[in-house]
């Protein structure tokens, strides 16, 4: 086994220690922005597909780093406007007016609530 | 190593320490925006570097060049729109999808790899450590892309949520099983070339299907945290094969928490993961536990008589299930709420671990519609608060109010539930008698402190509302 590899599985280890810990602190009332921004750091794979294209020569290759690429974007990106989106919702005092809070709410929140309440 | 080497190295770690920080600032919501920029700063220098090393290798054609701009461009817009345009509700579906793109990328990663030294000079078989990595991120990386679709499918309606079953159904997974197993297997012993890697990857996108096809509805959010934790263990093993640290320490990051999510919510549910992927349960029959009280009767309750109790009462304790949520009625239950704070009542909210669709899903949806996080409590925070309680209101919630689980010898017996019993008057709206997920009769309905208000949530609401504004001015 090569030096480098027992590094990587030292790592690997340390890293779902790492993982358990900081995740059962988490209450459940954030269980669900949790699993989001989980998911958002999934989209690291990105940084894999975009190195395929090093050694990319062939249309099979290329075709690759594409998807590869495309997926994990659509990871990445989404995963973390999402959760952004959810957790700006909580707050800790209600905003009087309704207005207002639907216009802090960014307009994609405005759309989905204000609907009923306007 | 390089010094250009160990700047990108000290910045991978960089972004790694940004992951696990901005996850441990996901323990308030005070701070758990502060975390996901955290992690999004982390992640945005973690491509960055990336993108130098590409540049510094120099090795990249205009093609490749374009290849990646383009494909990371129209990934980006999608998730982007969806990220925007999701409804809150649909949640748990986009994390699916999310999980589908990650687990496939993740796979892709390793495809190439694997092509690339098979097909390289001297045609050796791709072996040693490696060769593991390479044959565990393809499995785990196919069955995620697969299963999540299938999931994601189940909860938007475009496949049916019912369990879906055929005869033969479970020859055919066994031997999808076994193929998917036994390529594997091959593939890490370093024999392998082209063709096992083919089937590896057929057999291995079949049992997604198959897997995530005979599961019900109702444990969907399950299964997708289970997918959620094998994309990052996917993405560790991408990692591996790639040897990137970043890969390894993100996806093992996320192994971990998805598995942690998804045994608190088995438990929650009082199932053990293994009898949900295995399937079988809640068929709808009314078998044990129907004994008590099935013969008694349920007293029902009008708007008018159910604003008056909840007008004059001190404390009002709201219990939403995913009643609430299927009827959209998150804004109605907080206008009443509104409406009864104007008239001096307490008014808080029990939420029960796994109410909605996924871990968590109901704060969401309360969040959205205005509520503060301080009035939502979680279960062993407001269960001591019951006795205190004047009313109990029970919106579309059933089986995680239903007291036979303190018991022992029925079907949720152990389930941990809110001691919604010990409220001093209990009001469930609810649209039928219909049984919960686990298919008995709820003694809750029978006590004689409760009362039924057989209606849609929404219309349920609004009923109540408008008849607090009418009687108590």
């Amino acid at each position: 086994m090569s030096q480098a590899l027992l590094a990587d599985i030292t790592i690997f280890v340390l890293s779902l220690l790492v993982g358990f810990e900081v995740i059962s602190k988490v209450p459940s009332m954030l269980h669900t922005p949790l699993m989001s921004a989980a998911n958002s750091i999934h989209g690291i794979v990105l940084a894999g597909a975009m190195l395929i294209a090093v050694t990319a020569n062939n249309a099979f290759a290329y075709t690759l780093a594409f998807i590869g690429a495309a997926f994990a974007a659509a990871n990445v990106m989404g995963g973390y406007v999402v959760t952004g989106r959810m957790l700006k919702m909580f707050r800790k005092k209600p905003e009087l007016p309704d207005a207002t809070a639907a216009a802090a709410d960014g307009q994609v929140g405005a759309k989905v609530s204000g609907s009923v309440k306007s | 190593m390089s010094w250009f080497d160990t700047i990108i190295y000290l910045i991978y770690i960089a972004a790694a320490v940004c992951f696990v920080l901005g996850l441990h600032l996901m323990n308030s919501p005070v701070t758990a925006r502060r975390g996901n920029q955290l992690s999004a700063s982390g992640m945005i220098a973690a491509i960055v570097v990336t993108l130098a090393a590409l540049i510094h290798f120099g090795t990249v054609s205009v093609t490749g060049w374009i290849v990646v701009i383009v494909g990371t461009a129209v990934g980006s817009l999608a998730g982007l729109y969806s990220a925007r345009t999701v409804k809150m509700t649909a949640m748990p579906q986009l994390v699916s999808m999310f999980n589908a793109v990650g687990g496939g990328a993740a796979c892709i990663v390793a495809i190439n790899d694997f092509v690339k030294v098979a097909t390289g000079p001297g045609h050796p078989n791709p072996a040693g450590t490696v060769a593991v990595a390479t044959a565990l991120d393809v499995l785990i990386g196919a069955v995620t892309f697969t299963g999540s679709l299938i999931a994601a499918g189940k909860l938007q309606g475009v496949v049916s949520g019912a369990p879906i079953t055929f005869p033969g159904a479970r020859v055919v997974n066994i031997v999808l099983a076994v193929l998917m197993i036994g390529s594997a297997i091959w593939m890490m012993t370093g024999t392998a070339g082209i063709v096992i890697l083919i089937v590896l990857l057929l057999s291995a996108l079949g049992f997604g299907i198959t897997m995530v096809l005979p599961i019900g509805g109702a444990d969907m959010p399950v299964v997708i945290s289970l997918l959620n934790a094998f994309t990052g263990t996917a993405v560790a093993m991408a990692g591996f094969v790639i040897n990137n640290p970043v890969l390894i320490t993100a996806g093992a990051l996320v192994g971990a928490s998805g598995s942690i999510l998804t045994k608190l919510m088995a438990d929650a549910m009082n199932r053990s993961i293994p009898n949900i992927i295995i399937g079988g349960f809640g068929t709808g029959d009314a078998a044990a536990g129907a004994a008590v009280g099935a013969g008694a009767g349920v007293r029902t309750v009008d708007a008018d008589d159910a604003a008056i109790q909840l007008a004059y009462a001190q404390k009002v304790i709201v219990v939403p299930g995913y009643g609430l949520a299927a009827a959209q009625a998150q804004n109605e239950v907080q206008n009443l709420a509104q409406l009864l704070e104007s008239k001096g009542v307490e008014v808080v909210y029990a939420i029960h671990p796994v109410a909605g669709r996924m871990p968590g899903h109901m704060n969401v949806l309360l969040a959205e519609a205005n509520v503060p996080y301080s009035q939502l409590k979680e279960m062993e925070e407001i269960n001591p608060e019951f006795p205190r309680a004047d009313v109990a209101l029970v919106i579309g919630a059933n089986d995680v109010t239903n007291p036979a689980a303190r018991r022992p010898g029925n079907l949720i017996s152990g389930m941990p539930i809110l001691d919604v019993d010990k409220a001093k008057a209990i009001i469930v709206v609810k649209r039928s008698m219909g049984h919960g997920y686990a298919g008995m009769d709820n003694e809750l309905y029978y006590d004689e402190k409760t009362t039924m208000y057989f209606a849609d949530g929404k219309t349920a609401l609004e009923e109540m509302a408008a008849a607090v504004k009418t009687l108590v001015g």
